[in-house]
């Protein structure tokens, strides 16, 4: 029985159509009650089952806010520790060199001044004591008369006079001269003074400006420690930065690992052959990246050995000399590596020349010729090759400290964006929810449009017998 | 799930994806049939410079072999010289100068033969490259494609070419093709027919630079 054999009731279709239309107002308006409560009880479940939803998603995206803020904080505390610990083996390792040094510079010290106080004694001055005899003069001045005896005798007095004046003036530049040598002899002391006493400062400006930056440490990290959200908001702000940079750093490595692995990966053929495939790669393709990839691999654990990197903390843990002796191990292994590398370059060199012999061979082409032409200029090729093949694993080896870096930064950066999904999500969830209530209602106008034509008529009814209360709940207003 | 059962899980994924399809040779093999009856001999140094060109182009761990196409074709004896090539591209180079200097005599001491027996060379090569088991199969024709076959010989066998591509190379036009091209077309036609038959590709190659494509 088809679609047509139902609805076509009557031959004609247009009057069959008017008629099933008749029949279905009338179905609705009988089942108008229900229906509507149908429409608005279903629209209401969605809406509180969205409502409910949104406000799990929500709680989800709380819990993880607050983990975020918790992985954050953490991070921050265990950064700024490091700082503080670092800037306190700075200022321990600045006061142990001074204090050890200061015994010595105190007596410098002392010594300097010293011999300066010796030269400032022999430098003051004493002056000239008048000659004995002077007062005998005075007495012989006082003899009355004019005795030609007593003449003779002031005149030789004034001649010895003169002398004594003339050998008490030579005298005294001498001994000026003395005093202005022994001054002169103080300059250097002077100097030396200047210079320790500059190298004191120096040595406790340092410590000072040690000391305020340990100051501006410790306030971020009193930050921390009282969670505060301005701290919350810096260490975020200096993650997403962390990321972004660690991320253009690692991909400058990985940069650096394919030019690694097309040194080698050619060369790989000559030992594990290079025509069995494994997963749709090429033997000696897998073997050059697991060699590449044990290079990173002993990378990381030297650079953490080496207490550069923090990933290991069972490596972190160890006691000193077992860490020492792995730092050898790790370092070994590292540069048999790259001396295997810089081999397999040598013998990638090799084989291209000797592959281009044979194909200028067997082609008839010129390419033997050019190759043997350029022959003297290929060493240095060879070489570059070598040396990219020993110092790459090297480089790579510092790939852990982005990589430190770009771990600790992706778990916050992974948080915020759960964080913006969650948060996206519940938005979804309550808008679909709304207009689900806000459908149900104007799908109720519109069924009551579909059977506007016996409402019209009930009202009318209605309107013409008004005591008969109509005591049907009015379903259609809105929610 | 526990993290020992994850690396268990991940070990058998690993193995299992070690066994699929993926995995093993992907390597070439070519057969060569060298036309020397008659005439086309004459031909012999084009063929030579086939060869040279098919043996740049091979790589470690394919195999090629040349054989000649004579009275009855249909023999290991009439391979020329085989060879599968090392793993190790060095020792592959080793083995390319061989087989060109051994191909070098072939071509001054050929000798042309009375009759051809091209369906019978095809035979043996489908045998040969079927047991190299090479994941690529590519047999050249170097000859006019008009078979000749001595009295006797029965040569009306289906053949099996699934997975095979069957490239006639240098495929020359007989005085007689110049009077009826009908004839030409003809050959080469039945020759496709019959390759198409036995599912495997045909191609027709007469300059050389449009035979580099096939070994990519």
């Amino acid at each position: 029985m088809s679609f047509n054999d139902v609805f076509l009731i009557v031959p004609n279709p247009v009057l069959a159509g008017f008629i099933w239309f008749i029949v279905i107002v009338a179905v609705m308006y009988f089942a108008r009650s229900p229906a509507h409560r149908a429409i608005l009880s279903f629209s209401r479940v969605f809406h509180n089952a969205m409502r409910l939803s949104a406000r799990a998603v929500m709680g989800a995206e709380g819990r993880l806010n607050e983990r975020n803020r918790e992985v954050l904080l953490e991070q921050g505390r265990e950064a700024v520790e490091r700082v503080i610990e670092r800037e306190f083996d700075r200022v321990d390792a600045t006061v142990r060199r001074d204090l050890s040094e200061y015994p010595a510079l105190h007596r410098k010290l002392s010594e300097e001044i010293t011999t300066i106080d010796d030269d400032y004694k022999e430098s003051t001055e004493v002056p000239p004591e008048p000659p004995g005899w002077v007062k005998a003069v005075d007495a012989v001045a006082k003899i009355p008369g004019k005795d030609p005896m007593v003449a003779s005798i002031l005149e030789d007095i004034h001649s010895s006079m003169v002398k004594a004046n003339t050998q008490a003036i030579e005298e005294y530049r001498k001994s000026s001269h003395k005093r202005h040598d022994h001054l002169k002899n103080m300059m250097p002391h002077w100097r030396k003074v200047k210079s320790v006493l500059g190298q004191v400062d120096k040595n406790v400006t340092s410590l000072l400006s040690r000391s305020q930056t340990i100051d501006r440490h410790m306030q971020e990290y009193e930050g921390i420690i009282k969670k505060t959200d301005r701290s919350v908001r810096a260490l975020s702000s200096s993650s997403l930065t962390q990321f972004f940079i660690s991320l253009l750093v690692l991909a400058i490595a990985i940069g650096g690992a394919f030019i690694n692995f097309n040194l080698i990966a050619r060369p790989m053929a000559e030992m594990v052959g290079g025509t069995s495939q494994i997963m749709g790669f090429a033997i000696n393709n897998i073997a050059a990246m697991v060699i590449i990839l044990v290079e990173l691999a002993m990378g990381l654990f030297l650079m953490e050995t080496l207490r550069i990197t923090r990933l290991f903390p069972v490596i972190g843990a160890l006691n000193d000399k077992v860490r020492l002796r792995l730092v050898w191990v790790f370092f070994g292994i590292l540069l048999f590596l790259a001396l295997v590398e810089a081999g397999l370059a040598f013998m990638r060199e090799m084989l291209m020349e000797d592959d281009s012999k044979v194909t200028a061979a067997l082609t008839g082409t010129t390419e033997g010729g050019y190759a043997d032409a350029t022959n003297s200029y290929l060493w240095i090729t060879t070489v570059a090759q070598m040396g990219m093949g020993f110092v790459l694993p090297f480089a790579l080896m510092f790939v852990a400290i982005p990589l430190e870096t770009f771990v600790h930064a992706m778990r916050t950066v992974f948080g915020l964006i759960g964080v913006g999904t969650l948060r996206v999500i519940a938005w979804f969830l309550r808008v679909l929810g709304n207009v689900m209530r806000f459908f149900s209602n104007s799908l109720v106008q519109i069924y009551d449009l579909v059977i506007f034509a016996p409402l019209w008529l009930e009202r009318t009814v209605k309107n013409k017998h008004p005591k008969e209360e109509d005591t049907e709940v009015d379903v259609s207003s809105p929610i | 799930m526990g993290f020992r059962k994850f690396i268990i899980i991940g070990f058998a994924f690993l193995m299992l994806s070690c066994s699929a399809e993926s995995t093993g040779p992907n390597n070439h093999g070519v057969y060569m049939l060298v036309d020397t009856s008659g005439t086309y001999t004459k031909e012999l140094l084009q063929a030579q410079k086939i060869i040279n060109f098919t043996l740049s182009k091979l790589n470690p761990g394919d195999t090629f072999a040349v054989a000649r196409v004579d009275t009855g074709s249909f023999s290991e004896k009439d391979i020329v010289y085989k060879q599968f090539f090392d793993d190790r591209p060095s020792m592959t180079n080793k083995q390319k100068r061989k087989f060109r200097d051994e191909i070098d005599k072939f071509i001054k001491s050929a000798k042309p033969s009375a009759y051809t027996d091209i369906t019978g060379g095809l035979l043996q090569a489908i045998e040969y490259l079927n047991e190299a088991g090479t994941k690529k199969k590519t047999v050249l024709i170097f000859s006019d494609l008009k078979e000749e076959l001595q009295k006797g010989f029965i040569r009306d066998v289906p053949l099996q070419l699934t997975g095979f591509q069957v490239i006639a190379v240098n495929v020359t036009k007989l005085r007689s093709d110049n009077i009826d091209p009908r004839e030409y077309l003809d050959r080469l036609e039945a020759w496709e027919l019959r390759v198409q038959t036995g599912e495997g590709t045909w191609k027709v190659i007469n300059d050389l630079s449009r035979l580099e494509p096939i070994f990519h």
